[in-house]
């Protein structure tokens, strides 16, 4: 079986500061993988990467099979089968909900729009965003947001789902809703990458944890395994130093 | 008019009142007192020339307009078209942006009266075939020109203020370049810059007058027209109220809607 996505020794530099150092990485259908580790170790840039906002330097990323970062590869074709949610929402502000979640299908899709916000009020009632289609960004609050920007990233029904530290953001009681609407995506079967820094999250919801350093994977596993019995002394120490936060 | 006069209460009010009859009636009274008012007075300030000079300057005024309109018209297309030309992006677009740089680097380099004089008499003397002759015709199109590099640079600065994850997220939905300027930056880009946008219309209206050195019948020219037969400046008056009584509108409009702007912009996420 291939795997959803596969990223093969992925490097990426901005300048002088090689970011991904030799990113080996595979998701499989309806896995859901968490990246963690510390600030700067490239979990978000490997996101970015996938999504092709960033042009790898060395590697390859492959798509259900389909090497993406090819040359002659359309971008924009791949980015409609795979969607993404970054930490602060970047919801379009003149746009209310409904229209920025209707976007990409109405504009660089040729969907009809009738046809696109049936889809829109389907996705957003399940998320319990119904009453909020003609809201605009900056008067919901960032848990809102939030989902609206999950409604966005599933509008072209993406086969996988990248989430970059969506909830970050957040104040801490708005935290919950959207760890609800991942947990409710995980149990339809998305397959999902998330980069995130809710431990106990990422334990609760992950298939597998990958813990990144500076630009490599340095551990992969059950978070069973992952956190309980870390092979790695830097694992160790970061998640020691996270759980002397009281984050886990 | 309450923010005007400052804090509320009758004795603030009485302050206000007193010194402005101090400080405009002074002024006044300085004018008048000059040994020389009497000829001024009935040289710029003439009734009978003011009736008199009025119909032309006032036809003058119209035309002031008609090229008002235009340029109101040329100018934002020609504009966003250059700051589109600038913000593209990749190496491939490199001699396109090199263009636009050049364009406004050059064309803001330039006086404006001069950029007409040059335009207005130089161009149609070359007799190229196909090019129309006319002399308003090439002025506006130095008022065009020059106007188009600086509401570029404005459109830029609006361009530039739009966060570059917006950018991202527009890509990553699917949008193409283009798609991404045109559907989500630019309109966040314009309403950056809307009151920037609306100051510079208020300096358009009044530097269409710069035609008139091309001898185009506008307001200024048809006043200067009066002056040369009469030897009265009336005219010149005529001329001035016309333009205040259209820019002093367009001011306070500016004022009003950037305030508001700045106060809906201001009100906080939830």
């Amino acid at each position: 079986m291939t795997a959803k996505l596969e990223l093969r020794n992925v490097h990426k530099a901005f300048g002088d500061v090689e970011v991904l150092r030799g990113i080996d990485l595979t998701v499989d259908e309806h896995e859901v993988v968490c990246l963690i580790g510390p600030s700067g170790c490239g979990k978000s840039t490997i996101l970015r990467c996938v999504d092709l906002l960033d042009r790898i330097d060395a590697g390859t990323i492959l798509l259900d099979g389909d090497d993406i970062t090819a040359r002659g590869v359309d971008t924009d074709a791949v980015r409609r089968r795979i969607g993404i949610v970054f930490q602060s929402y970047n919801l379009f502000p003149h746009l209310d909900v409904l229209d920025n979640v209707t976007l990409g299908a109405r504009r660089a899709h040729g969907v009809r729009q009738a046809e696109a916000e049936e889809r829109a009020m389907d996705l957003l009632a399940r998320f319990g965003l119904a009453d909020h289609a003609r809201a605009y960004p900056n008067r919901m609050s960032g848990g809102q947001n939030q989902r609206a920007a999950v409604v966005r990233a599933l509008m072209t029904d993406p086969e996988v789902l990248l989430l970059d530290e969506v909830t970050s953001a957040l104040d801490p009681e708005l935290v919950g809703e959207v760890l609800a609407t991942i947990r409710e995506l995980a149990a339809g079967g998305m397959t999902m990458v998330l980069a995130t820094h809710e431990m106990g999250f990422a334990r609760d919801v992950a298939n597998t944890v990958c813990f990144l350093h500076e630009g490599r994977v340095l551990e992969a596993a059950p978070p069973a395994e992952l956190f309980e019995a870390p092979t790695h002394p830097r694992t160790r120490q970061f998640l020691d130093r996270v759980i002397e936060a009281g984050r886990l | 008019m309450r923010r005007l006069w400052g804090e509320e209460g009758a004795k603030a009010s009485l302050i206000a009142v007193v010194s402005s009859v101090l400080v405009f009636g002074g002024g006044a009274w300085l004018v008048a007192s000059s040994p020389n008012w009497p000829r001024v007075r009935d040289q710029f300030f003439n009734r009978d020339d003011f009736v008199d000079a009025a119909p032309a300057v006032i036809d003058g005024f119209w035309r002031n307009l008609q090229f008002f309109g235009i340029a109101m018209l040329t100018i934002p297309v020609l504009a966003l078209v250059v700051a589109i030309m600038r913000s593209l992006r990749g190496p491939a677009f490199f001699p396109i942006r090199a263009l636009a740089v050049i364009f406004v680097d050059v064309l803001r380099g330039i006086p404006l009266i001069l950029l007409i004089l040059l335009l207005g008499f130089g161009l149609p003397a070359l007799q190229l075939p196909g090019l129309p002759r006319g002399t308003t015709f090439w002025g506006m199109t130095a008022l065009t020109l020059s106007y188009a590099a600086y509401t570029a640079e404005i459109y830029r600065s609006g361009i530039d203020a739009v966060p570059e994850s917006q950018r991202s997220s527009a890509r990553a939905i699917g949008l193409t370049q283009w798609q991404a300027l045109r559907f989500a930056i630019l309109p966040q880009a314009v309403r950056n810059v809307v009151p920037a946008l609306m100051n510079t219309v208020v300096s358009l209206q009044k530097d269409v007058a710069l035609l008139s050195v091309l001898g185009a019948r506008e307001a200024v020219r048809e006043a200067q027209i009066y002056t040369s037969r009469t030897f009265n400046y009336t005219s010149y008056m005529v001329a001035t109220l016309l333009f205040l009584a259209l820019s002093i509108p367009m001011t306070r409009f500016v004022d009003y809607y950037s305030d508001r702007y700045r106060r809906q912009r201001s009100q906080a996420q939830i």
